[in-house]
């Protein structure tokens, strides 16, 4: 024992530096995530006061009401995996080009996929609500002989809202997993025979799948929880779980059926994005780090 | 006009009652609503263009009112001298409700900021004043309001010695009246900024045949106006116009009523262009033909577009009046008694009311006005036509089946 004496207290003291290191961020999580989270769960088993707000019960009712909401809940859920799926197929074109082709002018096309995060989000946003009511693409279009399109307020222009604000969240996972994607590999598949078609779904396609995936997930959370698009561009008619959150929290006042509401959305997402992952693991992320 | 020499404890006693319910809203409008509208429109016709008694001949000066103001309600305003103002002032209110240039002036004059924070409805700004700490100064609340705002001392008994231009006797207290909490009282938590009405406005380009009812409203969205409607994203005036339209009171409560209204909405709503209380926009570019409409939104729609037309329905909806008051705990609370007293004197209000739209309260003010605002039936309709309005009642603000209702209704397909 004596002997092991000092090793035991150097160990002592990196835990210590540890515990010391690891403080804030353990105080973060604990008093932001953790204890919101512990309130949330009270005050969902909780009734509404008379005037609005929150009164101490303990039922279950409000969970029981959460099928009146399942509008809400299926509209988030196919916006978040359209919108995601969406995301990838636009994005994943242009991170190969940015990866694979675009040479000399690679930087400065970086550089301009990153420039319209120069501007606020919500302005950003607003500018579509012009580009697609009745005097922007609408006019064009009937200009064009394509007759009366209505595109502001309607899922189609919350989709499109979507896809544009989180491209690039969905790009530059995307162009990391490609861009380290060793090019005699691709060579190697094409001295062994395959085509095109073959290498990039047998070669590619596998070793990018980590890029896919964080791209995927980067996308497909925020957008379950997005509240500002469908309110700009869904004119209060595209209804996400999060504009109705802010109804019951801001309008109605009814805080333990919204709390309800969102530990419904948490419990939602928590289960989308398991099966995710589990679907990735078995796509061959493994496969991938096993390469590298 | 007989019913102008009501007294007005006598009518706010009877206010007081349709606000518990205890008398319906035909019986108060039969007995005051008329002689309000009345009021006002002989206060307003050109022919009465001085502040003559006419809008003010049932008001005795309300006990709390500062005694005799010595200011001469045509100067200018001053700000109060050696009190430190500040530089900013944090104002929540309504879209398309204020003149730039107004505000543009009180910095000019004080060197205080009025930031705006614009707000969709009553509900929305009572949830986030009931959790506290807003940081809010100067609130626009509704008539409505003042029961709840007042019992939880969440806006401040007005110090009226910090608003001298403020003068109750130029005031028709039968309007003021939902200031005074409790009902009756002496204590005076605000005081109008305009009252209104929440009627409907029609591009009349796109819609030749005539709407004038919410019950030709909610039925022909569902039919060759599909898709070019807007309503409002408010409980009170989206249920209520809908209740409107099925032949019930504005401010029911009544279970089986309120399903049918929530019914109607639910029919309604993929047929709407959208659910908002911002709809200038919608209606300006044309994406929506026909919108609910507050009086001051009409105004200013009807002067830029003159084919949009303002329309009162025929079988009722809201009359409402607004008010300024003081958030209690106001960080810049002497900013906010100043600029209380700058939207008192009357060459201000009459200002901001040209821009704005809706009908002012205060005879000087009033006086002041130009032919083309008292003459525009928009804010100063014919009586005849306020008749079937009815005010929100209290007991709206907080009713829980009502807020559950809209909040099932948007969140529905």
């Amino acid at each position: 024992m004596t002997v092991r004496e000092p090793r035991a207290g150097g160990r002592g003291r990196s835990r210590a530096v540890t515990a010391l290191l690891l403080a804030p961020t353990s105080a973060w999580y604990l008093l932001l995530l953790v204890v919101p989270l512990i309130i949330l769960l009270i005050f969902s088993l909780g009734a509404r006061a008379p005037e609005g707000g929150y009164a101490p019960a303990l039922q279950l009712d409000n969970y029981l009401e959460l099928p009146t909401r399942a509008t809400a809940f299926i509209n988030t859920l196919w916006m978040a995996g359209g919108g995601t799926l969406l995301c990838l197929l636009v994005g994943y074109p242009l991170a190969y080009y940015l990866a694979t082709r675009a040479g000399s002018k690679r930087t400065l096309l970086l550089v301009l996929v990153i420039v319209p995060f120069w501007t606020s989000f919500l302005i950003r946003t607003y500018a579509w609500m012009t580009i697609l009511g009745n005097t922007g693409i609408p006019a064009i279009l009937a200009g064009l002989g394509f007759g009366h399109v209505s595109l502001i307020n309607t899922p189609a222009a919350v989709m499109i809202g979507i896809v544009y604000n989180y491209l690039p969240l969905m790009v530059f996972p995307l162009y990391v997993s490609l861009e380290r994607l060793d090019k005699r590999l691709l060579e190697a598949s094409k001295d062994l025979g395959a085509g095109r078609i073959a290498t990039f779904r047998q070669v590619t396609l596998p070793l990018s799948a980590a890029g896919v995936l964080s791209g995927a997930i980067l996308v497909f959370i925020p957008i379950m929880g997005e509240y500002v698009i469908p309110a700009l561009l869904g004119g209060g008619k595209v209804f996400f779980v999060g504009n109705a959150l802010v109804d019951l929290f801001l309008q109605s006042r009814n805080w333990p059926f919204g709390s309800a509401a969102a530990i419904g959305l948490i419990l939602v997402i928590l289960v989308a994005v398991t099966l995710y992952l589990r679907v990735g693991s078995r796509a061959g992320v493994q496969r991938e780090v096993s390469i590298l | 006009m007989k019913r102008e020499t009501m007294d007005r404890d006598e009518f706010q006693k009877l206010y007081h009652d349709f606000q518990r319910g205890r008398i319906s809203r035909r019986q108060l409008i039969q007995v005051a609503g008329l002689g309000v509208a009345s009021a006002i429109i002989a206060a307003c016709a050109p022919t009465a263009a001085s502040p003559t008694p006419g809008a003010t001949a049932t008001t005795k000066p309300t006990e709390g009112a500062t005694a005799a103001p010595t200011i001469d309600p045509t100067a200018d305003w001053t700000p109060p001298a050696g009190v430190a103002l500040g530089d900013t002032l944090i104002m929540t209110t309504w879209p398309n409700y204020h003149d730039p240039k107004t505000l543009d002036r009180f910095k000019e004059l004080t060197g205080v900021t009025v930031q705006l924070n614009i707000k969709g409805s009553n509900e929305e700004m009572l949830a986030e004043l009931l959790v506290g700490g807003t940081g809010w100064d100067v609130l626009v609340p509704t008539n409505y309001t003042f029961e709840t705002y007042g019992s939880k001392s969440i806006v401040e008994k007005l110090d009226l010695t910090k608003i001298p231009r403020f003068d109750a006797a130029r005031y028709d207290a039968r309007l003021l009246s939902p200031a005074f909490y409790p009902a009756g009282s002496t204590n005076q938590y605000g005081f109008n900024k305009d009252w209104g009405t929440t009627g409907f406005t029609v591009n009349t380009k796109h819609v030749t045949t005539p709407v004038t009812t919410w019950k030709e409203f909610f039925d022909r969205t569902q039919a060759d106006l599909s898709g070019k409607v807007m309503i409002h994203d408010y409980q009170l005036t989206s249920i209520g116009s809908a209740l409107v339209a099925l032949g019930y009171s504005f401010n029911s409560v009544a279970e089986a009523e309120l399903a049918k209204a929530e019914e109607l909405l639910i029919a309604v709503k993929p047929h709407l262009f959208a659910i908002t209380s911002d709809y200038q926009p919608g209606m300006r570019s044309g994406d929506a033909w026909m919108t609910m409409t507050w009086t001051n939104d009409g105004v200013q729609l009807h002067r830029d577009i003159p084919e949009i037309e303002y329309v009162i329905a025929a079988d009722g909806g809201e009359i409402w009046s607004d008010f300024f008051a003081v958030v209690t705990g106001a960080p810049h609370r002497e900013a906010a008694y100043a600029f209380l007293d700058f939207m008192a004197t009357p060459k201000v209000m009459a200002q901001d009311a040209i821009f704005h739209g809706s009908p002012i309260l205060d005879s000087a003010g009033i006086a002041l006005l130009p032919a083309s605002s008292t003459g525009n039936k928009i804010s100063y309709p014919d009586a005849a036509s306020l008749t079937k309005l009815e005010f929100g009642t209290a007991e709206l603000l907080t009713n829980q089946a009502r807020a559950d209702l809209w909040a099932r209704v948007k969140s529905s397909s």
